[in-house]
């Protein structure tokens, strides 16, 4: 069980929370002018490091915000959250 | 010509209200529902009175520090969120100093609520609860919104007996009560 810090409630079981994937993926600024395989690649495609991992998480029964979590894949490690739109 | 036909109001627990009683024990832990509490759902930049740190609850009316909100008169303000509060009790939605509520919606119906009081309180909420609820932390006038058992509520301190409300979404709140009569029945013949 993993123990994630919630920026705004502190640190909650994983079980409060929802899995939301890869981080800082942005919307296409003109989406009409992909391509085919370039909207693909933004619906489907993501990044599988082995280390820290930027990844998006809601904190669904608790405060139901959105945040960003940086989390080593190999260990699990949480080295620490931060709130939506905000940088590491 | 029959009768008329009568509006009449269920609470989400009331055919359960014997077995809530039969698995109180009074000096140990009781459990009731508090039925028909007014809950309005309150989003936008806030502002006092309403709290700005999470997991808190702050009191409007006559009986200020009372985190129960049953007064006439009386407001509670959960935190739910950076910018969304939860409005239980039946006085006034306050205001937002310097600006418009974004969202104001009548919730009272979503969910019911459950009182859980005594000295054996906060053991019966560890069995299935994965949040710090010693009073050093999670006195009165701290909330919080988590799992109990698996259902999701808000949990409120809302005084040293201590007494706990718990609000549960109506359709979970016989899985609640079940759990929680479950998680009593030891204190059948171990009392405090
Ligand atoms: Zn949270």
């Amino acid at each position: 069980m993993l123990l994630i810090p919630c920026p705004w409630c502190g640190p909650r079981a994983e079980i409060e929370y929802r899995y939301g994937g890869q981080a800082h993926v942005a919307y296409p600024p003109e989406p009409a002018a992909l391509t085919d395989a370039e909207w693909a690649a933004y619906l489907f495609l993501r990044d599988n490091p082995k280390g820290p991992f930027a990844e998006r998480w809601c904190h669904a029964a608790g405060c139901r915000r959105w945040f960003n979590v940086l989390r080593d894949t190999a260990t699990h490690e949480i080295h620490f959250s931060y709130r939506a739109g905000e940088r590491p | 010509m029959g009768e008329p036909p009568q509006a009449v109001r269920r609470s989400p627990l009331g055919h359960l209200a014997a077995e809530l009683r039969a698995a109180s024990v009074p000096g140990t832990v009781t459990v009731r529902e508090v039925p028909f509490v007014r809950q309005v759902n309150v989003r936008g930049p806030g502002g006092k009175p309403f709290p700005a740190e999470p997991n808190t609850v702050a009191t409007t009316g006559d009986a200020a520090g009372d985190a129960a909100g049953d007064a006439e008169g009386d407001t509670v303000l959960v935190w739910l969120g950076p910018d969304e509060w939860l409005v239980v009790g039946p006085g006034e939605v306050p205001g937002m100093p310097g600006a418009e509520h974004e969202s104001v919606a009548d919730v009272s119906a979503h969910r019911t609520v459950v009182e859980l009081a005594g000295p054996a309180a906060r053991e019966v909420l560890l069995k299935g609860c994965p949040i710090d609820l010693h009073p050093g932390v999670f006195p009165p006038g701290r909330c919080a919104q988590t799992l109990l058992g698996r259902a999701q509520v808000i949990i409120v301190c809302v005084d040293e007996r201590p007494a706990y409300r718990l609000f549960v979404r109506a359709s979970l709140a016989g899985y609640l009560a079940g759990w929680l009569i479950d998680a009593m029945r030891e204190y059948q013949c171990h009392t405090y």
